[in-house]
């Protein structure tokens, strides 16, 4: 093997990648925020609305669960247009990834309600609390504890999914690298390197969750 | 020139299928036997063993996918080796299932009760006799039903394998969308064979885990 490694055209390109790692954050968080509010009210209309809004809701999940991310963003990239909505690719990503991760929220969300017992809100109203403070001790806490772990590998999974976006040339962090690949045909350092800084960042958010989990649910669970 | 999205546009995607199928298939297998290895080094005694499986989970669970795939794509070019799309894709889903499948096997072994080992260990019985007629017989009945889960997501993640040019069933889509602009079409069919292979998978998947959860509940 005598290939010599060449790091210098990527990191002469820091600025382009922090920019690109940026984006890359914006649509993991803004797809997550967004798609646990649509999740919420979706695990509402499947567990609580009409029959055929709960057909429509359960065909939803199992279709996005069921096949590919990259197909469901060329649907919406490439399909939608002919119908007449245009996004620009930025905006597609968010519209895939939302779409993406509602489905597999709704699924956590309803598993952690349905873990909860009825007599559990039945004994908060016993001890005379509010519904207000039923819903916080009663339901909401431990339904937050028992999706929590879920979610937040969730999140990471979904954090990473973001890097095939770069398929429609939105500009997050794997674009910027197919940018400079293009330019200077040094691919496997810039992957590499690239790599790294998903790397860094999921390990971070895996450590974040973890301290977050240990400070906001370290109540005991029993006596 | 666009042309008509027709039978033959329609044989074209369906017949790419096989190598979506084959491609998994490698994948799977390949990462059977590698997650069999990631999981026993994972709970191995020996610290050096157990840490580096340990690092190479991590690697594979903390980033994208694509970017593995790159990095085997690109990787062995510097090797001045020139490489084919699907041993490129082959290597990396192969290692990608390894180190989830050794995750989720590592998590099924140690789910064995502790009595059982300390039972063999009382009948004389040495590691590896222990692993293959006590412990790891147990630990495949539990293992059943998120190794299906996990299929269907490396089923999945072979369709990554369109954007390093493997002509599998995405790949095979996009260039039937190129030829018709027919998106709506297209990848609507594609999805649904997708769907039609990882769904089945996902129910049985789904039924197991919840015969099992009856069984431990009892």
């Amino acid at each position: 093997m005598n290939y010599d490694f060449d790091f210098a055209p990527v990191f002469a390109r820091w600025p382009d990648l922090l920019s690109g790692a940026w984006v890359t954050l914006q649509l993991s968080f803004g797809a997550m925020a967004i798609g646990l509010v649509v999740a919420v009210l979706g695990v509402w209309g499947r567990t609580a609305g009409p029959k055929p809004l709960q057909w429509l809701i359960a065909a939803y999940v199992e279709i996005i669960r069921n096949t590919p991310f990259i197909v469901q963003i060329f649907f919406i990239f490439f399909g939608l247009p002919s119908l007449g909505i245009r996004f620009s690719p930025n905006a597609a990503a968010l519209v895939a990834l939302v779409i993406n991760v509602t489905a597999y929220a709704i699924e956590i969300l309803r598993a952690g309600i349905e873990a909860i017992p009825k007599g559990q809100t039945e004994a908060g109203t016993a001890l005379a609390m509010s519904r207000l403070q039923i819903f916080r001790h009663v339901v909401f806490m431990p339904a937050l504890r028992t999706v929590y772990p879920a979610l937040t590998s969730q999140f990471i999974f979904l954090f990473l999914s973001t890097s095939v976006v770069s398929v429609i040339s939105a500009n997050d962090l794997t674009a910027t690298g197919n940018d400079i690949n293009a330019q200077t045909f040094a691919s496997f350092e810039i992957y590499l390197v690239i790599t790294v800084i998903y790397l860094v960042m999921s390990l971070g958010f895996s450590a974040l969750f973890a301290t977050i989990h240990r400070i906001a649910f370290s109540y005991p669970l029993s006596r | 020139m666009i042309r008509e999205f027709g039978t033959g546009e329609i044989t074209f995607i369906l017949l790419a299928v096989r190598w979506t199928l084959v491609l998994s298939a490698i994948a799977f297998a390949g990462g059977a036997v590698g997650g069999l290895l990631v999981a026993m080094a994972r709970i191995s005694p020996n610290r050096w063993l157990a840490g580096s499986a340990m690092v190479f989970i991590r690697f594979f669970q903390g980033t994208p996918p694509l970017m593995q795939l790159f990095l085997v794509f690109f990787g062995i070019t510097i090797f001045g080796i020139d490489v084919a799309p699907l041993t490129a894709a082959a290597i990396a889903l192969t290692l990608h299932a390894s180190a989830f499948l050794g995750e989720i096997w590592r998590g099924c072994i140690q789910a064995v009760p502790s009595g059982q080992t300390e039972a063999s260990w009382a009948l004389g019985l040495r590691y590896g006799m222990r692993m293959r007629h006590i412990v790891l017989p147990q630990a495949a009945r539990i293992a059943v039903a998120p190794t299906v889960g996990f299929l269907v997501q490396l089923i999945k993640v072979t369709s990554l394998a369109s954007i390093i040019g493997f002509v599998e069933l995405t790949r095979a889509g996009q260039i039937i969308n190129n030829a018709t602009y027919e998106p709506f079409l297209v990848f609507g069919l594609v999805a649904l064979v997708y769907f039609a292979i990882c769904w089945p998978l996902s129910l049985v998947a789904r039924r197991m885990e919840r015969r099992f959860a009856r069984i431990a509940a009892r």
